[in-house]
């Protein structure tokens, strides 16, 4: 593999400043520059799904120190499945932006590749301490996108957005330190090994420590209690940068995976399995929440950000359920999920254009230029998003439903998925018959959709019925992504070779 | 050196929390930087307090200082400078947009 593993990390962070540099060469060369980036992003994006086809973990030590001691960068399935997943739905929402909303903000490619470095850096690292920083990069890139284009609305929501991860951070850092405080290993794999030998006396700050991240993660992936910031910051943002952060509550998500099942899995002694009792009833009573969010929104925008919560919450509850075929299926719906949400975000764009001086809010407006196309999209987004046959969203809820069939939770984890998916239908039946068949005598013209935003979100639409289409190999896939997180010590050898004697002793004296 | 440096986590976390409840701007701003000096001191701490250590390999150290935490700490200052240096920034022109300096400005439009 060589030095490919950190291309997604070298690759925008490289963009970001030749774009700087080139700040004063005008509009088409950034462009230019940025799209040329994300495209050898995705294709890199490729390269590493491929090479974990096999199975093997790849390891890349950072500046060749070896693993606990040094930072390394570890792509297995789960990663490589994020790093790709990241880089599809920043491709098109990046060709959306170069329509014209770049034009808001100086330096919106620049913050968007930061933001992308940030995020494929968050799900390569093997190292604690490395997500810490990766997690401020994705965040100082996400507080400068929040604000693009400038208003009051945006200023609020980004001042209650950065102030809450600037709590969160310190949390982290708490959480982090508690750690190292402990056990003297910050590195994934070591701290699993660690955890698992961990003495009765040290049993309780580790146990302290790990829900203090859960709560950091928590608040990454807008699960309840620590929602609230997201449908506002969400529904603000411009349309791209909505877009592309619907990938960024799947962080948190992944986070709670990789280290809930690498470090607190089920290998991990006395604290094996820590976060199962909390994940399942905080996922269910978010989707709940947000289920009542969708039903109650009166703007079409705040609606897409709270759909963005139903499916946190449907995944932190499939992620609960803590077996082979529930992650598989929750790792199949969260592909959909941030696909289609981000898609969802982009058509709402334009439908709010198309709708003059009522905008996103739900009531009477006048006809939009194109009812036709914008109407059939939507009609696409809401049966995929909701979970109607024969879309992907479907095949997810119905792989989460089977899997949860053996479980002890399944009369609560069916009830709240299914009603929440009846109030999503009724929420987004009457969401689709107020902006495109109850409007007034007038008629907005002339705003039509350009071709390279038509293309932008219909691919990410299109996801869906590929998702369906190619679903075996997929869920395919993601099965094979689940065995593998349910074998943390595969993992363990991977970064620190083959287990032996403890390396407890190196390490001690720092 | 303990119990010092513990009061001190503990004072300064107190205070910042008090500051970020206050909901105005720029005390959360004082408040949040307070609060990173409290978490930044107990991440320095968790390499365990020594004195006249030292942090690099010597032929003629009698004792080490772990550090990795100097390094933690170190990484985390610059990030939390950064990040403040933003957040005033932002504060400021959330006054300008808002009109006041209550986090949640007036309704706004």
């Amino acid at each position: 593999m060589g030095h490919w593993l950190i291309m997604p990390v070298l690759l925008p962070m490289a963009a970001a400043i030749l774009m700087l540099l080139t700040a004063h060469m005008g509009r088409t060369v950034k462009r230019g520059i940025s799209l040329l980036a994300m495209l050898g992003l995705v294709l890199v994006a490729v390269v590493l799904l491929n090479a974990t086809l096999s199975g093997d973990y790849q390891v890349y030590a950072v500046g060749n120190w070896v693993a606990p001691f040094g930072i390394v960068l570890v792509l297995d399935r789960l990663s490589a499945l994020m790093v790709l997943l990241t880089s599809v739905l920043a491709l098109f929402s990046l060709l959306y932006a170069c329509n014209g909303q770049d034009r808001d903000g100086r330096h919106f490619h620049v913050l968007f590749h930061m933001q992308l470095m940030g995020l494929n850096g968050a799900f390569l690292t093997g190292d604690l301490f490395n997500l810490f920083v990766f997690f401020e990069i994705l965040l100082i890139a996400s507080y400068g996108l929040l604000l693009h284009g400038g208003g009051p609305m945006r200023s609020r929501a980004g001042l209650h957005y950065v102030i809450l991860n600037l709590a969160g951070s310190g949390l982290f850092l708490i959480a982090v330190g508690t750690l190292y405080g402990v056990l003297g290993t910050l590195n994934m794999a070591d701290l699993a090994v660690k955890v698992a030998q961990a003495n009765p006396e040290q049993l309780r700050l580790i146990h302290i420590s790990a829900l203090l991240l859960m709560v950091v993660f928590g608040l990454k992936a807008a699960l309840l209690p620590l929602y609230f910031w997201l449908p506002n910051a969400y529904g603000v943002a411009s349309a791209p940068v909505a877009a592309l952060f619907a990938i960024m509550t799947k962080v948190g998500v992944y986070s709670i995976i990789r280290v809930f099942m690498l470090v607190f899995g089920i290998e991990a002694g006395a604290l094996a399995n820590l976060a199962q009792p909390w994940l399942l009833p905080l996922g269910l009573v978010t989707l709940a929440l947000g289920a009542f969010g969708v039903l109650a929104s009166r703007c079409l925008r705040k609606q897409v950000a709270y759909l963005v919560v139903v499916s946190v919450g449907t995944l932190i509850a499939g992620v609960g359920l803590l077996s082979v075929e529930s992650m598989a299926a929750s790792l199949y719906y969260l592909m959909h999920s941030t696909l289609i949400t981000g898609g969802l975000f982009l058509l709402a764009d334009i439908i709010v254009r198309q709708r003059g001086d009522v905008g996103s809010e739900l009531r009477t407006g006048p006809t939009v230029t194109q009812p036709l196309l914008l109407s059939t999209m939507f009609f696409i987004g809401a049966l995929a998003v909701v979970g109607l046959p024969p879309l992907s969203g479907f095949i997810g809820k119905l792989l989460l439903l089977q899997s949860a069939a053996q479980q002890p939770g399944v009369a609560w984890f069916w009830s709240v998925i299914l009603i929440a998916s009846f109030f999503a239908l009724i929420a987004l039946s009457r969401t689709g018959s107020t902006l495109f068949l109850k409007t007034d005598d007038t008629a907005i013209t002339g705003v039509r959709m350009e071709k390279v935003s038509l293309f932008a979100v219909t691919a990410l639409l299109l996801s869906s019925p590929l998702l369906a289409i190619y679903g075996d190999a997929v869920s395919g896939f993601t099965t094979a992504t689940a065995e593998q997180l349910m074998q943390p010590m595969q993992y363990i050898e991977g970064v620190l070779g083959p287990q032996q004697a403890p390396t407890a002793a190196m390490t001690e004296g720092g | 050196m303990e119990v010092l440096i513990s009061t001190a986590i503990g004072f300064l976390v107190a205070c910042g929390i008090y500051l970020m409840l206050r909901a105005r701007t720029m005390d959360v701003v004082i408040g949040l930087t307070l609060l990173s000096y409290g978490v930044n001191l107990f991440l320095f701490a968790s390499g365990r307090l020594v004195s006249n250590a030292a942090a690099l390999i010597s032929p003629d150290a009698a004792a080490y200082a772990d550090p990795l935490p100097q390094a933690l700490v170190l990484t985390a200052i610059v990030i939390g400078f950064g990040m403040t240096a933003f957040l005033v920034v932002l504060a400021i022109r959330a006054f300008g947009d808002l009109g006041n300096d209550h986090v949640d400005g007036k309704a706004g439009k």
